[in-house]
C-alpha cells in the first residue's frame, strides 16, 4: 500500500484546501488576509487550487501600515492582477487621521499594534464573518494551541479557554450574530514546509526574501532596514550588508538576517540548518515573553 | 526522497514527564532554535531551577506556565530526514479526557507515559482505553523515569506485564513498550547504554519506521461533497476530500441521498487531471451526467455502499461544561452534512478508569456514554471501526453553537422491537447478555496468535440458496488458504447440524438459533486466530447481522453466493428442489421459505457463471486487499 503514501507536503496541501473550502461553504462573507509575505502568498495559491477552475470566491484584504516595504506593495499589485483576485486595501493612516488610534512617537515608534484596530474596523465595515490567515502554529508558543477555526467574540477577542474542540476533520463554523472566526489553513505547516512548498509549486515571492545589498541599522541585535521611518539613534550606525528577510512585516520591526542565500534552494538549505526562529528577528515579540498571547487576546492575528 | 507524515498524540499525567519527553525529542533532534533555548534557560534560572527545564519548550500559555501544567491540546512539529511529525500534546489528568479525545481523533499513534516508580496507574488505563475507543492503530507505552529506579529490568518487566494484561481487553492492534528516561535522554533519540537488557529501538527510531497510513481505509470509496463549482455553463464540479477508498475516471458512482447514478468523467486539479483520487486527496470530480448534487451529499461507488439510517447507535464523549441534556435538540455534523438530532436513549456511561458500565441519566464534561440518536434526515455512514471519517460526528449545541460532543458510530440503532418478530423470548435475553458480559481475556491475545500465524483472523460468511455453490467455493478456498500456511476453520450445515445443532429443525425460530450457535462458534474460532469459513444458507438478514455483530468490525466478511433460482432448479444435483416443489420438503428456502438477499455484503460471487476455482481466487485477492493475508 506504500504507493498510496503521499508526501507530507501533499498531505498538508490537501488539509489546507479542505479547510479553505469549508470556509467558503460555511460562511457567506469570508475574506483572505493578505500581507504580501510568503505565508499569505502561499495561502492565496492554495485558495486558487481549492476552487480551480473557478476563481477565488472571496476578496483579499490588505491592511497597509504605510510602513510597508515598497517591494511588498509592488509585488502585491502585480500578483493580484495576475490571479484576477479582488483586493481591498485599508490604511492604518486613515485610522490615525480618524482619531481611532494614536500613533506612537519617537524613533522606536511602530504601527504594528495599530493595525489591529484598522483590521477590526475593516472586518466590521464589510461585515466579514471569517478571515483566513496564514498564521502557523510553529511560529510562537501561544499559537501552538490555536485552532484551525478560531472563534472570536463580538469584540473580536480570542479567549484561549473558550475555544471549540476540533475533532477529525470536522470544523464547526456556526456562530451567533456579531461573532467572527479567524481561520488558519496552514496551521500544521512549519517555515521549512512553506519554503519547500513554494519551491515545489514554483510560487513567485517578493525580492525581499532573497539576498540583496541593503543599508541597515543594528538595533538590539535586530537588523532593521534604514528608511524614513527607521533612522539611527544615539551611537547607532547605518551599515551596508548582504541580507534577506525571513518574514515581511512592517519596516519598523521586521529584522533582516545576514545571508548570501539568493535563490530558493539556498534558502531552504539555510532554513533547514537555521539556529534562530523566524520570529526571533521580530522586535515586536521581544517586548515580553507572553507578548504574542497578549496581542492575540486583543484581536491581533 | 519523499518525507512521510506521522501524526501522534502524547498522553500522560502531570508528573509523568510528558512535556520533558517532547522537549527532549525537540532538543536531541536539533529542532529547537538558539533563541528558544536561551529564553527557556532564562525562565528556568529566574525560577531557581537547578537544570534547564525541557518541559518549558512546550508549555505554551502563561496560565499553565504559572501552574506548571498543560491545560489544552498543543501542537508541536519536528522533522527528521525521514519524517515530519505532528504531535498533539494533550494533558492527562482526569478533567481533560476531552482534550485527549481531541488529540487522538487525528492521531495514528499514541504515546502513553508511565512513571517507572509508580507503575500502571488508573490514568494509564484511561489513556489505553481512549486510544482503543478512538481506534488509534499504534500505541507506544513509554516507561519513563527509569533513571529513578536504577534502570532496573525487573521493574520494567513488571509494568509491561501489568499493562499487557490490561490491554488484552482493548481493541488496539499494536503496542510497543520502551523503557526510557526523558530527563537523561535514555532511549528517546539515542539508544541507552544503561539498559543493555532492552533489545528494542529507541523511541525516535520507532516513530520513524512505524507503518503510517494504517488508519486509512483504502477500500470503501466515500466522497462527501464540500462545495459545488460552476465557473461557467460547461463545467460543473464537485469539490471534496476523499474520505476513504479511491476512484478513477470511468467508474460508476451513485450520489446520496438522491440515489442518482452516473460515471466519473474526470478528477480535476489545478495541476492537471489525475488518473485516480485516493483517500485524503482534495480534488474536484466531474460526472458524465448532469445530476443534482449539493454540499452534504455523498458520492460512492455503485458496488460498495455506505449504510443509511436515521437511527444511530453511538458512543459519545461529552466535551462541554453544561452537562448533556437527554431532552435537548442538537445539530449533528457528519462529514459535510448538518442535521438535527435528538437523543432517544442514553444506555449507560462508561467509567473510563475501570471500563465498567454504569446506569445514568446524564453525562457531564469528560464523560463517555453510549446513546441512541434519531436524526431529522438519514445519515449515510459506516461504523467508526471500519471508517474513521464516515463513522464520526460532532454534536453542536443549538443555543451556543459550541461543539459539545464527539461521536463514534457503532451502527444503526436497534430496538428490542426490531427483533421481537424473530424470537420473542430470545431477543431480550440476547440483548442483556451482549450488554452485560465483560470479556475475560484468554491466556494468549489475538494479536499474539495473529503474529504467529502471519495473517489476521477473520470470519468469511458465505450465504446463498441451497445448491448455489457456497460450500464448493468455500472448500476450494480453504484448500488454497491451507497451502498458503493459513490457519482455517470450516463450518457448514453438514458438520454442525449433525452434532451441536442436532436438536434444531427448519422453522424460522430454529433457523435463528442454528445461526446463533454457528455465529458463536465462528466467533470463538476467530478469537483463536483462525480464518473461519462459515457456509450457511442463512436466509434472514437479521440472523446474519447477529453474526456480524459479535465479530469486530471489518473482520466479518459477508460473501453472497448469487445464483438465479431457475438455474438451481434445473441443476438440482441432490433432487432437493424437486422434492420441495412437490411439497415433500417443507420450509425450503427459495421455494416455500423466503431468502432475503444481503443488503450490503462485502462481496458478491456469481456462482451461476464463474468457476469455483476462479471465484476462490477472487476471494483471495479481496483478502489480500483488506490486509487479512499477505500476497
Amino acid at each position: 500500500m506504500s504507493g498510496y503514501q503521499k508526501s507530507h507536503l501533499k498531505q498538508l496541501e490537501a488539509e489546507a484546501i479542505h479547510v479553505i473550502r469549508e470556509v467558503a461553504a460555511q460562511f457567506e462573507r469570508p475574506v483572505l488576509l493578505f500581507s504580501g509575505g510568503k505565508d499569505s502568498i502561499t495561502m492565496a495559491h492554495l485558495a486558487r487550487k481549492a476552487f480551480f477552475p473557478s476563481k477565488i470566491p472571496f476578496p483579499l484584504l490588505h491592511v497597509d501600515t504605510g510602513h510597508n516595504f515598497k517591494e511588498t506593495i509592488d509585488f502585491r499589485d502585480r500578483y493580484m492582477e495576475q490571479i484576477g483576485a479582488r483586493l481591498i486595501v485599508r490604511y492604518v493612516q486613515d485610522s490615525i487621521d480618524q482619531g481611532r488610534v494614536t500613533e506612537e512617537t519617537g524613533p522606536y515608534a511602530s504601527r504594528n499594534g495599530l493595525q489591529t484596530v484598522t483590521l477590526l474596523d475593516a472586518l466590521k465595515e464589510f461585515n466579514f464573518e471569517a478571515a483566513l490567515g496564514g498564521a502557523r502554529r510553529d511560529e510562537e508558543k501561544a499559537r501552538a494551541k490555536e485552532r484551525f477555526f478560531s472563534h472570536r467574540d463580538a469584540f473580536g477577542q480570542w479567549d484561549p479557554k473558550n475555544q471549540r474542540p476540533e475533532l477529525w476533520n470536522l470544523y464547526n463554523g456556526l456562530k451567533l450574530p456579531g461573532e467572527t472566526f479567524r481561520v488558519f489553513p496552514i496551521s500544521n505547516w512549519t517555515e521549512l514546509d512553506v519554503w519547500m512548498y513554494t519551491r515545489d509549486e514554483g510560487i513567485e515571492l517578493p525580492s525581499l526574501y532573497f539576498s540583496h545589498q541593503r543599508r541597515v541599522i543594528n538595533r538590539d541585535g535586530v537588523l532593521l532596514g534604514a528608511s524614513e521611518v527607521v533612522y539611527p539613534v544615539g551611537d547607532e550606525l547605518i551599515e551596508e550588508k548582504t541580507v534577506r528577510f525571513r518574514t515581511i512585516g512592517d519596516m519598523t520591526n521586521t529584522g533582516a538576517v545576514e545571508s548570501p542565500a539568493a535563490d530558493i534552494h539556498a534558502i531552504i538549505e539555510e532554513v533547514a540548518s537555521a539556529r534562530i526562529t523566524e520570529r526571533g528577528a521580530r522586535a515586536d515579540d521581544k517586548r515580553s515573553e507572553a507578548a504574542m498571547e497578549d496581542r492575540k487576546k486583543q484581536g491581533y492575528f | 526522497m519523499t518525507i512521510e507524515l506521522l501524526r501522534f498524540t502524547t498522553a500522560g499525567s502531570v508528573d509523568d514527564g510528558k512535556s520533558t519527553l517532547i522537549g527532549r525529542m525537540l532538543y536531541d533532534t536539533k529542532s529547537l532554535f538558539e533563541d528558544q533555548i536561551k529564553s527557556v534557560e532564562k525562565t528556568s534560572k529566574d525560577r531557581g531551577d537547578e537544570y534547564v527545564d525541557l518541559a518549558l519548550f512546550t508549555d505554551g500559555l502563561r496560565a499553565e506556565r504559572e501552574q506548571k501544567i498543560t491545560i489544552d491540546v498543543a501542537y508541536r512539529y519536528f522533522a527528521t530526514p525521514k519524517r515530519k511529525f505532528i504531535i498533539a500534546d494533550t494533558p492527562g489528568h482526569i478533567q481533560y479526557t476531552r482534550n485527549m479525545v481531541t488529540g487522538a481523533s487525528s492521531a495514528e499513534l499514541a504515546i502513553i507515559m508511565i512513571d517507572a516508580r509508580k507503575g500502571v496507574l488508573t490514568q494509564s488505563r484511561r489513556h489505553g482505553f481512549i486510544a482503543s475507543l478512538l481506534q488509534i492503530p499504534h500505541v507506544v507505552v513509554a516507561v519513563n523515569k527509569m533513571d529513578l529506579v536504577d534502570y532496573d529490568e525487573a521493574t520494567y518487566r513488571g509494568i509491561v506485564e501489568e499493562f499487557r494484561t490490561f490491554a488484552s481487553k482493548l481493541d488496539v492492534p499494536s503496542i510497543t513498550y520502551i523503557p526510557m528516561s526523558a530527563l537523561a535522554g535514555d532511549n528517546v533519540v539515542f539508544k541507552s547504554g544503561k539498559m543493555p537488557w532492552f533489545d528494542g529501538s529507541p523511541l525516535l527510531h520507532h516513530l520513524e519506521t512505524v507503518n503510517v497510513g494504517a488508519a486509512r481505509n483504502l477500500v470503501d470509496f466515500r466522497y462527501p461533497v464540500q462545495y459545488v463549482l460552476r465557473p461557467n455553463q460547461n463545467f460543473r464540479g464537485y469539490a471534496g476530500q476523499v474520505a476513504s477508498g479511491r476512484i478513477s475516471p470511468g467508474e460508476e458512482v451513485v450520489a446520496f441521498p438522491s440515489g442518482l447514478t452516473s460515471k466519473v468523467k474526470a478528477v480535476v486539479t489545478m495541476d492537471g487531471e489525475l488518473n485516480e483520487a485516493v483517500s485524503g486527496d482534495s480534488v474536484v470530480l466531474t460526472l458524465e451526467d448532469e445530476i443534482d448534487i449539493s454540499r452534504g451529499d455523498m458520492i460512492v461507488r455503485q458496488g460498495n455502499l455506505p449504510r443509511k439510517d436515521n437511527r444511530i447507535d453511538a458512543t459519545i464523549c461529552w466535551m462541554d461544561e453544561t452537562p448533556f441534556d437527554p431532552k435537548a435538540n442538537y445539530q449533528l455534523m457528519h462529514n459535510t452534512r448538518l442535521v438535527r438530532a435528538i437523543v432517544t436513549k442514553l444506555n449507560y456511561k462508561i467509567d473510563v478508569d475501570t471500563m465498567k458500565r454504569e446506569e445514568t441519566n446524564n453525562l457531564a464534561l469528560n464523560e463517555i456514554g453510549r446513546v441512541q440518536l434519531t436524526t431529522t434526515q438519514p445519515l449515510f455512514f459506516d461504523t467508526y471501526n471500519k471508517n474513521r471519517h464516515t463513522g464520526s460526528f460532532i454534536l453542536i449545541d443549538m443555543a451556543t453553537n459550541n461543539t459539545v460532543a464527539a461521536g463514534m458510530i457503532r451502527g444503526a440503532s436497534r430496538e428490542v422491537d426490531d427483533l421481537v418478530e424473530v424470537t420473542q423470548e430470545n431477543a431480550e435475553i440476547r440483548r442483556q447478555r451482549t450488554e452485560n458480559v465483560v470479556w475475560e481475556a484468554g491466556a494468549l491475545s489475538l494479536e499474539e496468535r495473529e503474529s504467529l500465524n502471519g495473517h489476521e483472523a477473520a470470519v468469511l460468511w458465505f450465504t446463498g440458496l441451497s445448491g448455489s455453490g457456497k460450500s464448493t467455493v468455500a472448500k476450494i478456498l480453504e484448500r488454497k488458504l491451507f497451502e498458503m500456511n493459513a490457519q482455517t476453520m470450516f463450518l457448514d450445515g453438514d458438520n454442525l447440524r449433525h452434532g451441536l445443532n442436532g436438536d434444531l429443525g427448519f422453522s424460522a425460530e430454529d433457523r435463528a438459533e442454528n445461526i446463533r450457535r454457528v455465529s458463536e462458534v465462528a466467533s470463538l474460532g476467530f478469537a483463536h486466530g483462525n480464518i473461519v469459513l462459515a457456509s450457511f444458507i442463512s436466509p434472514y438478514n437479521r440472523d446474519r447481522n447477529y453474526a456480524r455483530g459479535i465479530v469486530p468490525e471489518g473482520k466479518f466478511i459477508e460473501i453472497y453466493a448469487k445464483c438465479d433460482i431457475e438455474i438451481l432448479k434445473e441443476r438440482d444435483p441432490k433432487g432437493l428442489y424437486a422434492r420441495a416443489l412437490s411439497g415433500e420438503i417443507k420450509n425450503f428456502t427459495g421455494i416455500s421459505a423466503p431468502y432475503e438477499e444481503p443488503e450490503d455484503p462485502e462481496m458478491v460471487i456469481e456462482t451461476g457463471s464463474g468457476t469455483p476455482e476462479a471465484l476462490a481466487d477472487q476471494i483471495i485477492q479481496m483478502l489480500i486487499s483488506k490486509g487479512i493475508i499477505e500476497d
